[in-house]
């Protein structure tokens, strides 16, 4: 009986379900907020993904478009347990939101003025900045390794703060830059062995 | 029918809404138009709520929006509009970057979409950063400090702080 329950403990799917109900249930404050968690969960809890594929998730759900939650969940799902297991991680992320919401609707109507519920929602921003900035540390260390990194980082950023660019442009001017930077460094290195 | 209609209407967002969140407000605010059933103040209502509850705002939207208009089912269909083009759209890319893992392009690709990834998290700091700086409380900012004390140094779980910054805010920001 025990080690059944362990067997259902232990499937895949059941996993992904739980996994990403908690991360609908506690991202607050849009769907950045959920890096840090997801990062949290399938990076250093489940082992499910490498950091660098964990960027690579971020990157796909950043440039494609919808709910940058759904489609994290989609991604990782896929990545463990194909399609099947990308529907039950994005049932489970969105579920948490489905039930809440439907339950304000028929009893908790005024829960946008409690002032204890916009306090929790205050120190709960707090928080999801913190665990952002911590996240954008975590990664860059890793993944800023030359020039030509932290230039594309910091023409990211700027584009976004200062000039208000979509997320998407950036994207984009990073998969051409990428291509072309990559196809210089092949070609000098083919130069250098022939030479 | 209604169940379809919505599901188009909220589809829409799945497809052409990028950026994620806020930048997809106005879009959700049409698709919440077209059903009727949802006034301009309801709407500022919606978004009200939307940050004080878990979830992406698009699906607290579209569940809202589909459920005042045609109850459980309705909240079904337009949640699943939100849902499924996204879906298809991240398993199809997935699809591709596994097939193609080794291609010079892809790995190309990715060499310069990594960097970039952080440079748009960083960013997100400053927005997210935005309304802790703004408090005239110093509470928020001692709440991020220890946030990065706590995951930074201590290892605690992202989860536990979120609960635990929620409490601490309830009390001392309310």
């Amino acid at each position: 009986m025990t080690d059944k329950l362990k067997k259902i403990g232990e499937n895949m799917y059941l996993q992904l379900f739980l996994s990403f109900f908690k991360l609908g249930l506690f991202t607050i404050g849009g769907g950045m907020a959920m890096i840090p968690l997801i990062q949290g969960i399938v990076v250093d809890e489940k082992h499910w993904m490498t950091e660098e594929e964990a960027v690579d998730c971020i990157a796909v759900s950043q440039g494609l478009p919808g709910v940058i939650a759904i489609n994290m969940a989609t991604y990782v799902g896929h990545q463990k347990k194909g399609v099947l297991g990308a529907v039950t991680a994005t049932v489970g992320v969105i579920l948490p939101s489905f039930v809440i919401i439907i339950m304000i609707v028929k009893i908790l109507s005024g829960i946008g003025d409690n002032q204890y519920v916009n306090g929790a929602l205050v120190g709960i921003k707090a928080a999801a900045t913190g665990l952002i900035l911590f996240s954008a540390y975590k990664l860059g260390k890793q993944v800023l390794k030359g020039w030509f990194q932290v230039v594309l980082a910091v023409a990211a950023f700027v584009a976004v703060i200062l000039l208000d660019a979509n997320a998407v442009w950036p994207i984009i001017g990073g998969i051409i830059l990428g291509l072309i930077y990559t196809g210089f460094k092949r070609k000098k290195e083919n130069g250098g062995e022939e030479g | 029918m209604i169940y379809i209609k919505l599901f188009l209407s909220f589809a829409k967002i799945g497809i052409f809404g990028f950026g994620g969140g806020m930048a997809m407000l106005p879009m959700i605010y049409q698709s919440a138009q077209q059903m009727g059933g949802v006034s301009a103040d309801e709407f500022s209502n919606l978004v009200g709520i939307s940050q004080v509850t878990p979830g992406p705002i698009a699906v607290n939207a579209a569940t809202y929006v589909g459920f005042v208009t045609a109850g459980y089912g309705g909240a079904i269909a337009a949640t699943m509009g939100v849902a499924v083009p996204s879906f298809i759209l991240v398993s199809l890319a997935c699809y591709f970057i596994n097939k193609f893992k080794e291609s010079t392009v892809i790995k190309g690709a990715f060499v310069g979409i990594r960097p970039v990834t952080v440079g748009l998290i960083a960013a997100a700091v400053i927005y997210m950063g935005q309304s802790v700086f703004a408090s005239v409380s110093l509470v928020p900012v001692l709440i991020l400090l220890a946030t990065l004390v706590a995951i930074g140094k201590l290892k605690v779980s992202p989860i536990a702080i979120v609960i635990g910054a929620g409490v601490i805010g309830a009390f001392l920001c309310g």
